[in-house]
């Protein structure tokens, strides 16, 4: 202990400054280096919230192209000569004519349109006009003629994709410079594209498909779309609510309730906590070994996915579960052991009704950064080129599909440049999701939440 | 019968089973619950989980044991023989049941009966453009060996597949009746299924323990039998990571190791001072209108997944760095480099930073604070030399978790660092992670069978190691802190 008042001796060191009003040298030393701290302060938090806007605002100035695109209304004539050279109408016969047969009916098409004096380019003959058209086009012009085989003989109109090229000129990708040096697009077919839109022929829409359609191959951009992800994805959450949720809620139960004080609760507890720090490809090579190796699951499956995933969610729903059952008041089990209940039932009749909306929170929350996983999922095979849509439950566990994040790294390794436009688009799609997703579990919060 | 259905049957039985039960119960206290021992409900629960519980537990067991089983009867079958030039054992038995597999689907397809599959012979069918036809494809012509492993393989798992329906529903339905004629009124229903369903709490929370084992046994198996095929000291020791295909690889750690050091290095001197300030500037200086926006903003960056980050760096960042900072410098011309893969990775971590650090500085008793300002310190005094040393274990602890983090981080570094292993200082060249040869040594490929696929094994364990002792060390120094101030 230290007892200045009787030393008497603390003289004030340095000379006096005259004026209280006035600060001294040391005294504007200090207060410049307490406003320099600030200003650090003010620049980490700065740069922080710079970095989320700049992430957000690339992802946003890329994507959001990807929701418009580009297309083409023909009317088509369905030359029987060509489809049917019989005429029976058979439709194996009809099926025999392969999508490259189809193509000449689209350049017959841009021949008729070419007889409008406004519409044409010197020397750009019909076959190249027609390359204007997504390869995708004469692929849906034979599933149309196959499903009404009634309808050969007629002309059509049809909408098509343009191709990735002329998509590309409308969003500032392809310049005329570009297109003299790209053998895919040339500046004759852009001239034609914009002579087109002149005519209404081609107009840029919002795109369904972006949502709708399956993954397609490196050299149609314009096609791909997220339908097969976004189910795969939506399996997937299902398989991880459907054993996170009972299992997380179960564990917990136990751990917070039942569980003795011994050295087994303490490895359990021990584990739950490692595991949420294990680095989530690790999760992806247990299931590539124990899931798909050792119990023969298939691989690209929305169950694999699933279960990896469960095992990831776990410990995010059990440390929130277990937060939200040590809210609940000692008295509410307490009155219910008091009046006669056992403690199961005291749990279940009582606690566990008053901590469900923490627990449902806490679950939204981890299926939220289930659905955002990439690395697991890249090593169990979702990375798979899969075209065709999962069926429905439960036999669509086993089938091939993408997910959502694996869709996006997917996208990026491909060269054509419209993927990446496509990539950041499938980011928002997501992001929208994981959006929604934190919404819900804010309102949750904010409307059960409960102060004892 | 497939084990869908099976298993559906057996829920089905439960539900049953919990209303015959109920009745029951109701019926044999003659209409008067009260000379029940339990509620009625209870009486129902115990032949639910009677009937249930013990056949889907058969049913999980067999359905692992199975494979198990067929593979090591069928694969006596195939000889040493059969074993093509450069292939192994394991390649034929994919065939084997690739074929059995695509003899179900040509039954099923009508192209192919029984009789026929019975006495095919493998010199005489031509049955792999048959199998072809329904969309089974097989890598090479049928040894005839190989076709009666794969009629074996077949008959054994129609036959397995009957036993195991059999015995399932004889279980759940033995299950119900023993549990249903155990129902009098003084039987202690309540207490019966209130321990079976303690019993399930406890197995669920044994999950996490079975994910442990799961993932250091299939780690451990995979990486033993790397080093049966590999030196364990040219995995650790060689300077140079050079996988071919045609065997002859090197595939030595410290490139990688390297990569991974270095990216998480640069991140973590961006992170750290970044995420620490704003900890600091918002639980000190922060008005309450600052922190209710900037808050939130910043844990909005932890709510991002990992691949929205690897976009960023290599439709942003990367481009970015190379065409002004690399370029001019004359540095590298590869977009995709340490540094931003460092850089993106440093934002990631920023809010993990910061809330631990929050955590933090706020456990610091705010005597201590009291105590610095009375004798006239100013705020950033306090904070330099009373509040950051008190809290320096947590931080430290903080940085730790953050670099544990740093290096198990998969996505960014895939789409950020590169795909070069090199041993190299210049930051804005292309160098590569050990998460990154994961990810490309096993993406595709499920043989397991050469040194290139099995070093992924070596190295998650590496990871898994390194990761985890981390975390051990940074909860125990956060930990001791903690209780000092307790």
């Amino acid at each position: 202990m230290t007892d200045l008042s009787t030393s008497g001796a603390a003289a004030p060191r340095g000379p006096h400054s005259s004026s209280l009003l006035v600060q001294d040298a040391n005294t504007r030393k200090r207060n410049a280096a307490e406003s320099r701290f600030r200003l650090y302060g003010v620049i980490a938090i700065a740069i922080a919230i710079l970095a989320l806007f700049a992430l957000l605002g690339s992802i946003l100035y890329n994507g959001s192209s990807s929701f418009r695109q580009a297309f083409v209304v023909l009317d088509v004539y369905l030359d029987p000569a060509k489809l049917d050279k019989d005429g029976t109408r058979d439709l194996e016969k009809i099926a025999k004519v392969s999508t490259f047969g189809y193509a000449p009916l689209i350049a017959a098409a841009f021949e008729t349109k070419f007889e409008d004096p406004e519409i044409g380019v010197e020397g750009l003959s019909a076959k190249n006009a027609a390359k204007l058209i997504s390869k995708e086009g004469p692929a849906e012009l034979r599933r149309y003629v196959l499903a009404n085989p009634d309808m050969i003989g007629e002309t059509v109109q049809f909408e098509f994709l343009a191709s990735g090229r002329i998509d590309g000129y409308y969003k500032g990708r392809v310049t005329m410079e570009t297109a003299k040096l790209d053998k895919n697009v040339s500046p004759e077919q852009l001239q034609l594209a914009d002579q087109l839109k002149e005519a209404g022929v081609l107009a840029i829409k919002f795109n369904t498909g972006f949502l709708t359609r399956a993954d397609a191959s490196e050299n149609r951009p314009e096609a791909a779309g997220l339908g097969v992800a976004i189910l795969g994805s939506f399996y997937m959450m299902i398989v991880v609510l459907c054993l996170a949720l009972p299992i997380g809620v179960a564990a917990s139960i136990y751990l917070e309730e039942f569980a003795p004080k011994n050295w087994i609760t303490d490895i359990i507890e021990v584990n739950i906590s490692n595991l949420a720090a294990v680095p989530s490809i690790v999760f992806g090579i247990l299931g590539l070994a124990i899931f798909i190796n050792f119990a023969g699951l298939p691989q690209s499956a929305p169950i694999v996915g699933g279960l990896v995933l469960t095992l990831m969610t776990l410990p995010t729903i059990i440390i929130a579960t277990r937060a939200s059952l040590k809210a609940v008041p000692p008295s509410i089990r307490d009155a219910a052991l008091g009046i006669g209940a056992s403690k199961m039932q005291a749990v279940f009749h009582h606690v566990l009704p008053l901590a469900a909306p923490g627990i449902l929170t806490g679950t939204i929350i981890g299926l939220a950064q289930a659905l955002g996983e990439t690395a697991p999922l890249l090593l169990i095979g979702m990375v798979a080129f899969v075209r065709d849509f999962p069926s429905a439950p439960p036999e669509g566990f086993f089938d091939p599909a993408a997910a959502l994040p694996v869709q996006v790294y997917n996208w990026t390794q491909r060269s054509d440049p419209a993927f990446v436009e496509r990539a950041s688009g499938a980011i928002i799609v997501l992001m929208v999701f994981l959006l929604i997703m934190n919404a819900i579990a804010i309102v949750l919060r904010r409307r059960f939440e409960r102060r004892w | 019968m497939s084990a869908g259905l099976v298993i559906l049957i057996v829920l089905l039985i439960a539900f049953v089973g919990f209303f015959l039960g109920r009745t029951r119960a109701y019926k044999s206290a003659g209409g008067d619950i009260r000379k029940l021992h339990s509620r009625p409900n209870y009486y129902g629960l115990t032949v639910a989980i009677y009937a249930a519980v013990p056949a889907l537990l058969f049913t999980i067991l067999w359905l692992l044991l199975q494979p198990l089983y067929i593979e090591s009867q069928v694969s006596k079958m195939i000889d040493a023989v059969d074993i093509p030039d450069g292939g192994s054992l394991d390649l034929v038995m994919t065939d084997v049941r690739r074929i059995s597999d695509g003899l179900d689907v040509a039954v099923n397809a009508g192209t192919m009966t029984e009789d026929q599959i019975a006495t095919m012979r493998a010199d005489l069918s031509d049955l792999r453009a048959r199998l072809g036809e329904v969309g089974i494809a097989v890598a090479s012509d049928v040894q005839q060996n190989v076709l009666d492993a794969a009629r074996e393989y077949r008959k054994l798992s129609t036959k397995l597949q009957i036993a195991m329906s059999v015995i399932v529903i004889g279980l759940s339905l033995a299950g119900a009746f023993i549990s249903m004629m155990r129902i009098q009124p003084d039987y202690r229903a309540r207490n019966t299924s209130e321990h079976a369903i303690k019993a399930l709490l406890i197995l669920s929370s044994f999950v996490a323990i079975l994910t442990t084992l799961g993932i250091i046994s299939s780690l451990l198996f995979e990486t033993v039998h790397f080093f049966q095929l590999y030196r364990a000291s040219d995995f650790f020791f060689n300077l140079t990571w050079n996988p071919q295909f045609r065997g002859g690889s090197d595939l030595g750690i410290l490139p990688l190791l390297w990569g991974t050091l270095y990216v998480s290095f640069v991140a973590l001197i961006f992170a750290v001072p970044i995420g620490l300030l704003a900890a600091i500037y918002l639980s000190e200086y922060a008005s309450k209108n600052v922190r209710s926006f900037a808050k939130p903003a910043i844990e909005v960056l932890a709510g991002i997944p990992t691949i929205v980050y690897g976009l960023f760096a290599l439709i942003t960042v990367g481009p970015l760095l190379r065409d002004y900072f690399a370029q001019p410098l004359g540095m590298g011309n590869s977009s995709s480099s340490v540094l931003t893969a460092g850089i993106v990775l440093g934002v990631m971590l920023i809010p993990f930073v910061s809330s631990l650090s929050d955590d933090v500085i706020n456990a610091v008793p705010q005597a201590m604070r009291d105590g610095s300002y009375g004798l006239g310190a100013t705020k950033s005094e306090t904070i330099k030399q009373v509040i950051l040393p008190a809290a320096l274990p947590g931080v430290v602890g903080a940085v730790l978790l953050a670099a544990s983090r740093a290096i198990g981080e998969t996505m960014i570094v895939v789409m950020g660092a590169g795909a070069a292993a090199k041993l190299s200082l210049n930051p804005f060249e292309a160098m590569t992670t050990i998460t990154v040869k994961i990810v490309s040594q096993l993406t595709g490929d499920t043989e397991f069978a050469s040194p290139e696929t099995l070093v992924a094994f070596a190295l998650g364990l590496s990871l898994f190691v390194v990761t985890l002792g981390l975390n051990i060390l940074a909860l125990y120094i956060v930990r001791k802190y903690r209780e000092q101030y307790e």
